[in-house]
């Protein structure tokens, strides 16, 4: 047996002053051994990244540390500034989370590959570029030779985290250190990334951590896997068995809870409460006030269960580990009835809408062109109903719902509400619209005002209409708060003192304020915690069955849009795509980008993940102010003919389906046919490379 | 009461550091001594030409001038002259040059274009010139004093003001304001202005500072506050034709006027310092919430 890479035992990391010392990482333990992914998995403040950040010996100097970490034999604590500076050259590689800021912007890219290889001097400033053009080949990036002379702006997103990539594995170094290499790109862009990065980690067999909060990547990519809480790793074992039997309950209340693409009709069964606060962690088990087996027992309440191991490979940190199978009782469906009475009158009708940036250049800022950033987009939402947008970055889905709520100005088409068209409306008619639909934005740290209370921010609305002692005043405040979840004690409190969770729920109050027939929700969970998504998605279900709500949902994660839509539209480069009832698109898309989407949208479940057939996009979106010619999809698409690459397909029904599509062939995925897959036989799956 | 709290806690926070301490029981004690100046049984008009001159004693701590007066006590009547052309200058400044950057920093376009260009001849005008220009024209008063010291001081206000628009303007709760009917008045001055007035504090403080050395400037050229109400750079200009004879009746009233501005300064620094940190660790809470 060979031994591992790295060794952490007993680590342990506080930040703050002597008197008031917040302790981050608590007696964490775990090996790395060499061709091994190990994830190690956790929501904000379970002190994963601080533990990456002790491996690197990159803490800041305000920390204290304790414990032991052997990298390579070498141990970590208390070395010097300059073996931590060899050992960061040779033994570690580093991806970090945003590609964009990890590159010098003002060095060429083939440059920066190299640079630390020839700063260690373990490359020679001569044969640097011809093994910077090596790197970049064995990432997968286009013309190597060419590319490395050009600057990191140059490089889309994706290039750039694979550059990155290249860069960390410069050295050969025996250990690669991923904080969330993959987060900030779209899904199909992190499909590329996930498979460069597994596929150089089997080719130079090192060892990886991987540190992330999105379980479908861990199932995509984890060997094993670590699950991090309250500053302690609480369970730890091979990804298979971790998906299949979790024995912490933490773990399977977290797989319970996350929506996921491959089924849409449960309910979610969320975690109560919010992820525990490292200055304020509760005592004995972290966990115990979530918990469903340990919340009233004494000896979870005052007892902090240490890992034991509870199967081969597996452990767990749970007094009562052998009870968790009971948590894998299937929820309760999603509740049916209200779907039935969906009235076919619609509430919001967009027609051909168009939204055009002017582009302007040169010295008199003349009008050179345009980013059309919606491109004749139709769309109808009924009453009761959710219909969601769906598209990557870029593709104009926010624009869509900002201009629909008049804070954007359409350039052409029309935008029908209640039967009245809101481009017509002068500046009193938007306003008195503008109380029948509302906006929910994605971030809830900006969207809430830091100078006012939470009751003046949800009071704000209908003070600016005048309508405050009309409907009700301050108990009108107090009751919208009980329809969020949210105590009444909380009234007179500042933002700051919300969690992320908390704050989305004061937004969806002060949103539901004025009364609104719709809601526009941009993006509403894709800030918040994994185990507090399912929380809001619930309160949003509830809400729109109690108060027959229409929601128009913006979203780019499509286990979300799956669980809470009804009809889904997808849009690419400012078009709408194709559209459907929500289970006919997951089951029979038609449209290639649409079928790339979701083969591209991770699952978190190994053993499916598997099974699946993987559709690698190429390339990226193309910049919406140079549009492809003909089908905008025609550059990346595995269908392409030459007609796609001059005739724009219309956007029609697809067959005798609920679907529209645009696309010149359309149609179902042909089985093992023309497709460039990455399957599950290829040689980088998790199970064939682990140790 | 939330906010109060929180006042109080900034104050204890700023009043840790050494340099903002000194500087505030300096200031208070020159406002409190120019407030209740009348009460000090000091006057500063009064004449004793056999005494002229003197060197400080009990009689008069800081010496008498060349028409025999009490320095000191025209030292403290100076403060008042000084502090009250400082406020009014700020107040005025203020005034003008918020609403120009909130107007400027919110619509932008030619609105900004205009205003801002306003701002830059302003600015580009040397203050002290544009203060003689605009007393030239209005005559020596204090009320002159004060305008002209005033406008040479909006451009700052402006820009800091439009600075922190354009920060704020793009923000999430700002649109909400606008999603749910909110005019843009409503949003400049109800939304914005109350998030932006941290740097447009520490601006008061150091245009004051500004302002008080401009006041004296003009003084010491003679274009200030006509004789013979005191004030320090009346006081300078006259001391100098002494300053072989009684260096003191100079030196001592500069020195108060340069521990004035320093403490002026001092203060402006420790606000920033307190006011960064506070971002800083508003930062770091949001950076660590998110997944």
């Amino acid at each position: 047996m060979i031994g591992p890479v790295l060794s952490v035992r007993g680590l342990e990391v506080a930040f703050g002053s002597q008197d008031r010392r917040v302790p981050v990482v608590r007696g964490v333990d775990f090996d790395v051994y060499p061709n091994e992914v190990l994830c190690i998995v956790g929501e904000s403040g379970s002190g994963k990244s601080v533990t990456a950040l002790a491996v690197s010996g990159l803490l800041p100097a305000t920390a204290k540390v304790e414990g032991s970490i052997l990298l390579g034999g070498t141990e970590v604590i208390g070395a010097d500034a300059e073996s931590l500076r060899n050992m960061r050259g040779q033994e570690v590689g580093f991806i970090f989370q945003d590609p964009t800021t990890t590159l010098n912007p003002v060095l060429p890219v083939g440059r920066q590959v190299t640079e630390g290889q020839v700063a260690h001097g373990r490359l020679s400033k001569a044969d640097a570029p011809a093994r910077a053009v090596e790197l970049l080949r064995e990432v997968d990036i286009a013309d190597p030779l060419g590319r490395a002379g050009q600057y990191p702006h140059q490089f889309s997103g994706g290039m750039r985290q694979r550059a990155v990539i290249a860069m960390a594995m410069a050295g050969r170094p025996k250990l690669i250190l991923a904080d969330e290499p993959t987060t900030a790109l779209d899904v199909t862009v992190q499909a590329q990334v996930l498979s460069v990065l597994a596929r150089r980690q089997a080719e130079t067999g090192a060892a990886v951590i991987l540190i992330t909060h999105d379980l479908g990547v861990v199932a995509e990519i984890a060997h094993r896997v670590a699950v991090m809480y309250g500053g302690r790793i609480v369970e730890t074992g091979p990804v298979g068995e971790i998906f299949k039997r979790p024995r912490h309950p933490y773990t399977a209340a977290l797989l319970q809870s996350i929506p996921r693409i491959d089924t849409g009709n449960r309910r979610l069964d969320p975690i109560p409460g919010q992820p525990p606060n490292p200055s304020a962690l509760p005592s004995g088990c972290a966990f115990h006030p979530r918990c469903v087996i340990g919340r009233d027992r004494t000896r979870c309440r005052t007892e902090d269960p240490m890992l034991h191991r509870v199967g081969e490979t597996q452990f767990s940190a749970c007094h009562f580990s052998e009870q968790t199978n009971a948590i894998g009782i299937a929820a309760q469906p999603r509740c049916e009835s209200s779907r039935s009475e969906i009235a076919k009158e619609p509430l919001l009708i967009i027609d051909q809408l168009k939204v055009h940036f002017p582009v302007k250049a040169g010295l008199l800022r003349r009008t050179v062109g345009s980013v059309r950033a919606v491109d004749g987009v139709s769309l109808t939402v009924n009453a009761g109903e959710t219909v969601s947008l769906v598209g990557e970055s870029g593709c104009g889905k926010t624009t869509t719902g900002r201009a629909v709520m008049g804070l954007i100005k359409a350039t052409g088409g029309n935008i029908l509400f209640n039967g009245q068209s809101i481009r017509d409306l002068g500046r009193a008619g938007l306003r008195k619209a503008r109380r029948q639909m509302q906006y929910i934005f994605q971030d809830p740290y900006s969207s809430l005002n830091p100078v006012l209370t939470v009751a003046d921010i949800v009071a704000e609305p209908l003070r600016i209409h005048g309508i405050y002692d009309e409907m009700g005043g301050a108990s009108r405040i107090a009751e919208l708060f009980d329809m969020v979840g949210l105590s009444r004690t909380m009234l007179g409190r500042y933002p700051r003192e919300f969690s992320g969770g908390q704050k989305q729920r004061i937004g969806i109050a002060r949103a539901l304020a004025l009364q609104p027939r719709l809601l526009i929700l941009d993006e509403p969970v894709a800030a918040l915690d994994v185990s507090i998504q399912a929380q809001i998605i619930n309160l949003l279900q509830d809400l729109q069955r109690e108060l027959g709500l229409s929601y128009l949902f913006i979203a780019h994660n499509l286990s979300v849009v799956r669980h809470i839509s009804d009809r889904v539209a997808v849009m690419y480069l400012g078009r709408i795509v194709e559209e459907s009832t929500r289970d006919s698109l997951y089951e029979a898309a038609t449209h290639p980008y649409t079928q790339s989407l979701l083969s591209a949208a991770p699952v978190p479940d190994p053993a499916i993940q598997r099974k699946r057939r993987r559709i690698v996009l190429q390339g990226e979106i193309p910049n919406p102010a140079s549009p492809p010619s003909g089908c905008y999809f025609h550059p990346r698409c595995f269908r392409a003919s030459a007609r796609c690459a001059t005739e724009m397909p219309p956007f029609e029904q697809y067959l005798r389906s609920p679907t529209r599509s645009a696309c010149h062939h359309a149609g179902p995925l042909a089985e093992g046919g023309d497709i460039p897959t990455i399957g599950g036989s290829s040689g980088y799956r998790p199970m064939e490379a682990a140790s | 009461m939330n906010r109060m709290m929180r006042a109080s806690a900034m104050t204890r926070r700023l009043l840790t550091r050494k340099g903002a301490l000194f500087s505030l029981i300096f200031l208070a004690a020159i406002t409190g001594a120019a407030a209740f100046a009348d009460l000090l049984s000091l006057d500063p008009l009064s004449q004793d030409l056999v005494n002229a001159l003197e060197k400080p004693s009990a009689a008069h701590w800081f010496g008498t001038d060349e028409l025999g007066r009490d320095i000191m006590a025209r030292a403290v009547y100076g403060a008042r002259t000084s502090l009250l052309t400082a406020a009014g200058a700020v107040g005025i400044a203020a005034m003008v040059g918020i609403p120009i950057g909130l107007v400027a920093g919110f619509f932008g376009g030619w609105r900004d274009a205009v205003l801002m260009r306003a701002v830059d001849v302003l600015l580009a005008l040397p203050g002290i010139l544009f203060a003689m220009a605009m007393i030239a024209v209005l005559g020596r008063s204090q009320t002159a004093a004060l305008i002209a010291v005033g406008v040479t001081g909006i451009p700052s206000f402006a820009r800091v003001t439009r600075a922190q628009v354009l920060a704020l303007r793009k923000r999430d709760f700002v649109t909400a304001v606008e999603a749910f009917g909110g005019t843009s008045t409503y949003n400049m001055f109800r939304t914005i202005l109350p998030n932006a007035w941290s740097p447009i504090l520490v601006q008061v403080v150091v245009l004051a500072s500004v302002a008080i050395l401009l006041e004296a400037a003009l003084a010491f050229l003679g274009v200030g506050i006509p004789p013979p109400t005191p004030s320090w750079g009346e006081m300078l200009r006259t001391g100098k034709s002494f300053l072989y004879e009684a260096p003191y009746y100079a030196v001592l009233p500069g020195l108060v006027l340069t521990l004035t501005i320093l403490s002026f300064d001092s203060l402006g620094r420790s606000l920033t310092w307190l006011l960064e940190d506070r971002h800083e660790l508003v930062e770091l809470n949001v950076e660590r919430a998110k997944p």
